[in-house]
């Protein structure tokens, strides 16, 4: 399947072929737009891009944690974490192109109602 | 804040580069399609210090109904994830 990977690159190129601006300025709109997104969550902001997904910053209280390599336990202090969902736009879009050509692959489930001898009882 | 505030901010930033509004329209949009298109070909967008987008498969499972506990099908299907690049992490926690 994957193999690729896009970069910000690929958007600045993306951005130039789709406007008549420089290679640079193309850029630049694309740091930009996650400058600006990236300031909106530092801010606590929720960001929502409608049929893309949106982005939140939660709060994760305090919780002991261990160090793996020691085993000793060390407190992780409370944080804010980025919590992303995505739209269903965007996860119709993915299982629309990714989905049928894994079809077949995925395993055998027999419904209950589907059971010659009635449902399993366990 | 939305895609269109998010518009807004844009031309104001850039309001030296003297474009049409929906150019900055355009932009934004074609951003974040450019991603999308990315996902569904099942390629990766990693944007250093943002973070970065994959697809990850979920296996076909039972689920149940939660109303009447009737098994359901659920097929394999392909969810979209993010990672929080750690420049804007580290940012979360400071400010």
């Amino acid at each position: 399947m994957a193999g690729r990977t896009v970069t910000r690159a690929d958007l600045a190129e993306a951005v130039f072929r789709e406007i008549g601006l420089s290679r640079k300025e193309s850029a630049d709109l694309v740091e930009s737009v996650l400058g600006l997104i990236a300031d909106a969550l530092a801010r606590g902001e929720p960001v929502k891009i409608s049929s893309f997904g949106s982005f939140s910053a939660r709060m994760k209280g305090q919780r002991i944690g261990r160090n793996p390599k020691t085993g000793e336990e060390v407190p992780i202090l409370p944080r804010r974490v980025l919590v992303f969902r995505a739209s269903h736009v965007l996860k119709d879009r993915i299982n629309g192109s990714l989905a049928p050509l894994e079809e077949g692959e995925g395993l055998e489930i027999v419904l209950d109602s589907e059971r010659p001898d009635g449902p399993a009882s366990s | 804040m939305t895609k269109s505030e998010l518009i807004q901010l844009l031309a104001e930033k850039h309001a030296d580069q003297h474009l049409y509004h929906r150019d900055y329209q355009r932009v934004v949009n074609r951003i974040f399609n450019e991603i999308s298109d990315a996902l569904a070909q099942g390629d990766r967008v990693e944007l250093r210090g943002f973070g970065a987008f994959s697809v990850r498969p979920r296996g076909a499972r039972v689920g149940r109904n939660p109303r009447t506990g009737a098994a359901v099908r659920v097929d394999k299907k392909f969810l979209p994830f993010f990672k929080t690049g750690k420049e804007l992490r580290e940012r979360l926690n400071r400010e």
